[in-house]
This record gives C-alpha cells, structure tokens and sequence, in this order.
C-alpha cells in the first residue's frame, strides 16, 4: 500500500500536517513514536499551562486574598492533584488529536520511523518489528529534546529536564533552574508561587534574553520580588551529584557554591532526527527551501526539527504550508518570519516583530509608544497594573515594527499586534479602532496614541 | 416563500439593465444554476443564472424591457406553493428595499470612472489608485509609501494573500510609477521637487483644498488630451441688454444682473444646442450628458471651488443668477454642502473681473469642456461697412477633451455661443 504522504512526528507540526493533507484529499499515514499531539500537548505548551494556571490561582488566593477582601483559614493544597490535573488535560487533548486522525481517516502508526530512501519510511514498534512503508512524500516533523549540559546530564532524579519536572511526585523544597528562557521561566514561576525555593541562574544579562530589553529587565525586577533568586550572568561551571543534593559550581555575575534538592535544566533543546538518508543539515537542524523541502527531493521538513523559533504555533503554520505547497494546486508557501512569542509566568510576557535593540541594529529610525498598566482602569479594577504595552514604529511611515507586553494578559494582547503587523497596519489603523472600555486591550491603543500624538490617560 | 429576482448587477458601471430575452416561460420548472434570461448592460449581453429551484411563476418585466439594478423582474415559486398577492409582493419588495437601499446610488456614482466631485471636497483626499475607480488590496503602509512615491497601485503586482499589496511589492516597483505614474499623485503624492531654499523664504504647509487643486489639475493636465481655441466677440448688444433689463429691475427692486449671468445663460443654452460637448469620458465609452450641470470657478479665500448648478438648462436667466449669487456667498462663508460640488458637466471660469483678456483654463475633470471667460473692453473694430469704430469686445477660451470633443464640434459650440452672446434676445427663445 502506497501513501501520498507519510508525516513522521505526531506534534503541532505532524499531525496538523497530517490532517490538513487528509482534508485535501490525500492517503495519510502518521508516525508518532509516543503519543499524538507531541512535545506541546504532551509534555509542554499544554501541561505547563495547567500547572501555571494552578500556581497563579493559588499565589492570587495566598498573597491578594486579604486585599480582596477574602478570608482563608488552612489554605493549602494537594501536589499530586496539581500535578494530576494538568496530566489529564494532556490526555483529553492527546485523545482528541487521535479522534481527529480517525474522522479525517488519516492511519496513525506507533513507532519509530526512519527513511531509508526517499519514498521509503520504516516503522519499528515498541517490540522491535519493523514495517515499511511506501510514500510519494514524506513529512519529518520529529522535533526537539531537551538539551543536555555534557557535566550535567539528565538522570531523572537530581538533574530533570522539563519532561520530569512536569511529573515531580514530591515538590521539592529547593530547585536550581539554568536557563532563563521561557521554560526556565515558567518553571521558576510555578515552582516558587508553591513555595520552592528558587534559584534561577541565566548567562545573559537578563532573563528571557530574545525579548526587548525593557521587559526583561521588568520581569527581572518582578521575579525577585516574588522571592526568587535571579542570577543573571552566569554559569554553572562545575556539578556534584554524588551526596543526596545537587552542588552547583557559579561563576560570572555572581560566584558560588549553590545546593539544590534538584537541578532543572532549561537550556534549550537539541534536534531529533530521524535515521535512514542524509539530510543536509545546518547546526543540527533540517535544511529546507522555500517549499519546504529538505536536500533529498520528496522530504519535506517543518517544525522545531527546522531550528528555531522552537513553538507550536510556528511549527503549525510551517506545516501547514508545506501540506499546501505540496497539494493545493497553485499554492505558494509562506516561510515565517514574523510570528508571537508568549511567556506565561506571572507577569506574563508576549512580542511580535523586532525588539528595539533589533530596530537599532537595523539602524530603522523608530518610534515608540509605552502606556504602563498603571493607568489602566480594567488593570486596576482587576488588581493586576504591574507591566506596560511598547510598541515600536517606524518613524517615516508610522508602521507597527514590534510589540512588547509584559503584564497581565499580555499572551491574549499580543494576537491584535501579530496581525496587524501581517497587515502592514500603521498606528492610524490601531488608533482609529475603537478598543472596547474597559479592557486591557485600551493599553494598546493609548500606546500608539503616546507614540505619535498624546495619550489621554497617561 | 416566493423568490424575487431582482435585476443584478452585472458591471461595475451598470445601472440599469435590458432584459433582453426571457429563456424559461411562465409556467416552466426551474432549477438552481438554470439560464433564466439574457440581460443586456451596458457593456454587453449576459446570461442570468436562477439561484433557486421550483417555477417560474412570473415574467415582471417583458422581452425588451428596460430595469434599474434591484428592481423585480420575476417571481419563482415552490413547487405547489400560492402565488403570492399583489400586498404580499410590495411588503416582501419594501422590506428588501429597505435592506438594499443605496446599492442603485452607489451604482450611480460609478457611472463616470472619476465621479464628478468639487475641488473644495477636501474631506475625502483620493487614493491614487481610485482615480480610475477600481478598488485595489494593499496594505496601508503600501499605500503611504505608494502616495509618496507617486506610485500607482494598480499597476503594482501584489504578493500577500488574495493578491494584496505589500511593503515589498512597492518598494520593486520602478521608482516614480510601476509603468503607469500615479494619475493623481498630485501634492504629496508626486515625486519630491527639490527646491532650493533662499533666505526669507516661508514654507506654507498644505491646505486640504489646497492638496486637492494640486491633485485633480495634475491629473487633468496629465491625463486629459487638451485643446485650445479662442474666439473674440462683440459684447456691445450684450452690454446693451443688460442696462436695459437692471434698468428695469432696479425700479422695481428686482435682481440685478452681471455680465456673466448672460454669458452662463448662454454656455447652458449653447451646450443643449451642441450636445457632443455636454459629456464626459468614460474610459470604454463616451457619457453624454441629459441635462446641463454648470459649475461656476468661485475664487475663495485659500483657493478655488467650482460649485455646480444642477439642470441649468430647465433654468432661467434670473433662476441662474440668483444661484450663482447664493453659491459665491456660501463660498465665500465656507456653507457649501459636499454635494453642492457633484453633477456638473460643462464649467465656466471668469476672470474678466480681474482684467484678463484672454486665457486658457485647465479641464474640470470628469467633463470635457471648460470655458475661460475674459474681460469686456473698448477697443477699435472694423465694422461691416469696413469703417474702424470703437467696440465693445469680449475675448472667450475653449479648452477641450480631445477624446471626448473634437476641434470642429467645439467651434461648432462656439459659433452657438456667439450667437447668443451677439444676439442676447435669441437667449430668451
């Protein structure tokens, strides 16, 4: 039996492929060698998100109840129903993708797939047993792992990567994060709303060093008052793991000797590749046209398996146009270059578009407009007014270049500023839509309001 | 429930169709994707598919018969379903009017591909690329960039979804215009001119009136084939009139009479006795106009309007100067309404007040003609028994669309003109 398309990787990137070639009327097979819905669904955007929403709720709950108004007496909580919670809301959804395989009748087979030649892909299951299978295309979307420090890898216990962080049975009483990147930051979010002890330690000058500056350096200020502790700039040079903790060798910024119950690594992540032909690759990542198709003709890649951004809805709409380009007659497939970004620690963080430090290595002269939440009457009737919206404009044109919030709500906020940089809108369009009162989205409009008029209310 | 079959819009321009053969008969099943009828638009003839399934109850409108755009022109019932009553049809129609109101009057602008439209109608600067009256998708930092660089969208290819045009699309366009330079680029939309600063020299920001005159007269001069001709007559029996009939009016308080509302009577009568000059270009055709509307050139304080007496021609000599005293002192008090700029056809500049001999006015776009009025003076003629004696001479321009007008039709219009002007009482007929 033959395939039209055989898509290798069951995540955001795979298995919306998969359905999107079904829709179009192909013959359908996906390999997933774990469980549909990949890294996102199963072991990142998703859980992660349930567990933060506990932290947040619970943090809202223990440190705001008294200005609320709210009375609590034993407030206290279950770990392993925290945990529990956000492993059933990946499993509704993981069965909901395997729902959307059968109705769109796309074959779903567990195992490993490798390609031993274009139009080839073998499947070993769990027992060993090989099959192959024929395919005139073949789809690789096998994404990213954790990566792994080479004096400190991942034993499960001591040195976790976010897979077993997501899992912990007991909360420990202390965690040493390295890396300050989003999951990084999420983990030292929700760890420390629980009461861990947390000690964060970033390379870069700042924690979630892709973001504008000014955020970063705002979320910096906000982790430490939450009682986190933010080492910025520097590195773990040397472990031990032989006694019952974890010993972390600093140095940089800050030079020391830290213990930890566990050590959560959050540097980034390495690429899975599948096995069988060479792909041509660039820093261990697939290399792929502006068809999306790799070195060997009928191998398409899309996804984190491409290099970076690492993210769901990036890999999703990579796939997407990889499945157009090769099925809907006539399509001419978009690469990314302007997507979102969100972060979803307390206080939030979300961009689109270019940074002003990316703006000034451009040398782009720009515009920009900041409206704090401060101002905002929905963010003080709601309690949450730490943050700001900036929004960067070119100055001769006055189009939208980047969008920067951090603060509460801000990954909801952002989905305004992606399209209207996909519009080419300019600050006219922005400020000349009516934003509903009172709602966060107001902060929006009165940034652009401060970047070429005046703001009312600031 | 009956389906009415409405006369569709067919084209861009149409505002009215023929229905030109009825294809199923009263009586005969129909069904959903069916050839119903031939409508003939005014560009061509169409087939008019039915959208719906059962009979065709009934032919509304006949072979041959003419409907404005929305107007019903057939019933389709269910199968076995009652005809609807008269009653049922007008309440079914007055609650879809109420609906569809404005789809005939937006038809109707379209008619002419620049609507006619003041110069003082700067509430609503035009996007270059509508001079031509197509709608193109871009975004809008395309269309700024667009603007500046006087750059017409619709010759740029568009990249974006459904074609829309992006950033990137105008910026590999050719400089100054992708093959077509903007029709209406005008003030900020031409290409930058470097002028050289002296010292004491004032830089005065734009008007909106002020962007509009630069705009519409470029695109005039640019776009419109102009001609020119001039011709001097004898304004003595005209001036002569005139004294005759203030004299008149004066006693009894009545109005009194300039120079120019004769000569306004007179481009009006002349422009219904030589029609081919009371039209417009319509890109694919030539619109001819039925009535006549005069725009007058009224100096303003900032600038120039040229507001528009409707049906001039169904109007007296007294009807037209008291209009035109109204309009200036609307003008003049900024109180035009908008529209008080829409539907002219022919317009008239005068500037003999001001001295001028003779001049050479630009179009008035959309229409074709433009008449450049000059002063009335004294000067020595020879007369029919070849004697020189002094006359009272009046120098009057024709400026013309050569699409539209040719060079003996527009003398054809003003040989009319001297005729009546020569022969003021030939006005009155």
């Amino acid at each position: 039996m033959k395939y039209d398309l055989i898509v290798i990787g069951g995540g955001p990137a795979g298995y919306v492929g998969a359905i999107r070639a079904a829709q179009l009327g192909a013959r359908v097979a996906c390999v997933e060698l774990e469980r549909a819905g990949g890294t996102c669904l199963n072991w990142g955007c998703i859980p992660t998100k349930s567990l933060l929403q506990n932290a947040e709720l619970y943090s809202t709950v223990k440190n705001d109840a008294d200005a609320f108004g709210l009375k609590f007496e034993g407030l206290s909580y279950d770990w392993s129903k925290v945990i529990g919670r956000s492993r059933k809301v990946a499993d509704r959804l993981a069965g909901g993708i395997e729902f959307l395989f059968k109705k769109n009748k796309v074959d779903y087979i567990l195992g490993r797939g490798s390609i031993p030649e274009a139009g080839k892909v073998q499947v070993a299951d769990a027992a060993g047993t090989v099959t192959e299978y024929e395919a005139d295309n073949i789809l690789v979307a096998t994404g990213v792992e954790t990566r792994e420090l080479p004096h400190l890898p991942i034993d499960g216990k001591k040195i976790i990567g976010s897979r077993q962080a997501l899992v912990l049975e007991e909360q420990p009483k202390e965690i040493v994060i390295i890396g300050g990147g989003a999951i990084g930051v999420e983990f030292a979010y929700f760890f420390n709303a629980f009461g861990t002890k947390v000690t964060q330690v970033e390379m870069m000058p700042h924690l979630l060093p892709v973001e504008d500056d000014e955020v970063s350096v705002t979320l910096d200020k906000a982790f430490k008052k939450q009682g986190i502790r933010v080492l910025t700039g520097s590195k773990v040079s040397a472990a031990d793991t032989s006694g019952d903790r974890v010993r972390l060798t600093i140095e940089g910024d800050t030079n020391e000797e830290i213990e930890a119950d566990i050590c959560l690594l959050a540097i980034g992540v390495q690429p899975i590749l599948p096995e069988g032909v060479e792909l041509e690759l660039d820093r261990g990542y697939i290399v792929t046209d502006a068809r999306y198709q790799t070195s060997i003709p009928g191998v398409f890649a899309a996804g984190d398996i491409t290099g970076p951004p690492w993210l769901a809805h990036v890999a999703s709409f990579e796939a997407l146009h990889a499945i157009e380009g090769l099925f809907l007659e006539g399509h001419e497939p978009r690469k990314v270059n302007t997507f979102p970004g969100c972060t979803y620690c307390n206080p939030q963080v979300a961009s689109v578009g270019l940074t002003e430090e990316a703006a000034k290595e451009k040398e782009i002269a720009y515009k920009i407009g900041k409206f704090p939440f401060q101002a905002s009457g929905k963010a003080q009737a709601a309690g949450d007014t730490e943050g700001f919206v900036k929004l960067i404009f070119g100055e001769q044109h006055g189009e939208l270049l980047g969008a920067h919030i951090i603060g509460h709500g801000a990954t909801e906020l952002i989905a305004e500023l992606g399209l209207a940089i996909e519009m080419e809108a300019t600050y006219e369009e922005i400020q000349g839509t009516i934003h509903a009162h009172p709602t966060l989205s107001e902060a929006v409009m009165e940034a652009s309001h401060a970047a070429f008029g005046h703001a009312i209310h600031i | 429930m009956p389906a009415y079959i409405e006369m569709p819009k067919l084209s861009d321009t149409m505002t009215e169709g023929t229905l030109v053969k009825w294809l199923k008969n009263e009586g005969d099943p129909v069904e959903a994707g069916d050839v119903i009828a031939e409508i003939e638009t005014d560009k061509a003839t169409m087939e008019m598919e039915c959208f719906e399934e059962g009979v065709l109850h009934k032919q509304v409108i006949d072979a041959g018969g003419k409907a404005p755009i929305g107007e019903l022109i057939g019933i389709i019932l269910e199968e076995g379903e009652d005809p609807p009553s008269d009653e049922q049809i007008a309440a079914a129609r007055a609650g879809e009017k109420e609906e569809g109101r404005g789809e005939p009057e937006d038809a109707a602008e379209n008619v002419s591909p620049a609507p006619a439209e003041g110069v003082s109608d700067a509430g609503s600067p035009r996007e270059p690329e509508e001079s031509s009256g197509k709608r193109v998708k871009a975004s809008p930092l395309a269309r700024k960039i667009a603007r500046q660089r006087g750059i017409d969208l619709i010759g740029v290819k568009g990249s974006g979804p459904g074609g829309r045009v992006l950033k990137a699309d105008i910026l590999a366009a050719p400089k100054g215009g992708s093959g077509t330079p903007a029709p209406a680029g005008g003030a900020s939309g031409a290409p930058a001119i470097q002028v050289p600063s002296l010292p004491g020299d004032t830089t005065l920001p734009l008007s909106g009136m002020r962007k509009i005159i630069a705009e519409r007269l470029l695109a005039s001069k640019t776009q419109i084939p102009h001609f020119y001709l001039n011709i001097e007559l004898d304004a003595g029996p005209l001036m002569g009139v005139r004294k005759q009939v203030n004299a008149t009016s004066e006693k009894t308080g009545g109005n009194k009479y300039s120079v120019n509302d004769f000569v306004l009577k007179a481009v009006v009568s002349s422009a219904r006795r030589v029609p081919e000059v009371n039209a417009s270009w319509g890109g694919d055709a030539i619109i001819q106009h039925d009535h006549v509307g005069l725009s007058v050139a009224i100096s303003v304080d900032d600038g120039l309007v040229t507001p528009v007496i409707l049906e001039a021609d169904t109007k007296s000599l007294l009807q037209i100067s008291i209009e035109v005293k109204d309009l200036a002192e609307k003008a003049r008090t900024k109180k035009l309404s908008p529209n008080a700029f829409d539907g002219g056809t022919i317009t008239v500049s005068n500037l003999g007040a001001w001295g001028v001999d003779s001049f050479s006015a630009i179009i008035n776009p959309p229409q074709a003609a433009i008449l450049s009025v000059g002063s009335i003076t004294k000067k020595p003629v020879v007369n029919a028994e070849g004697e020189i004696v002094s006359g009272l001479r009046m120098n009057i321009g024709l400026s013309g669309d050569h699409r539209v007008v040719d060079g003996a039709v527009a003398a054809e219009y003003l040989a009319e003109l001297r005729k009546l002007i020569e022969n003021p009482a030939l006005m009155l007929i």
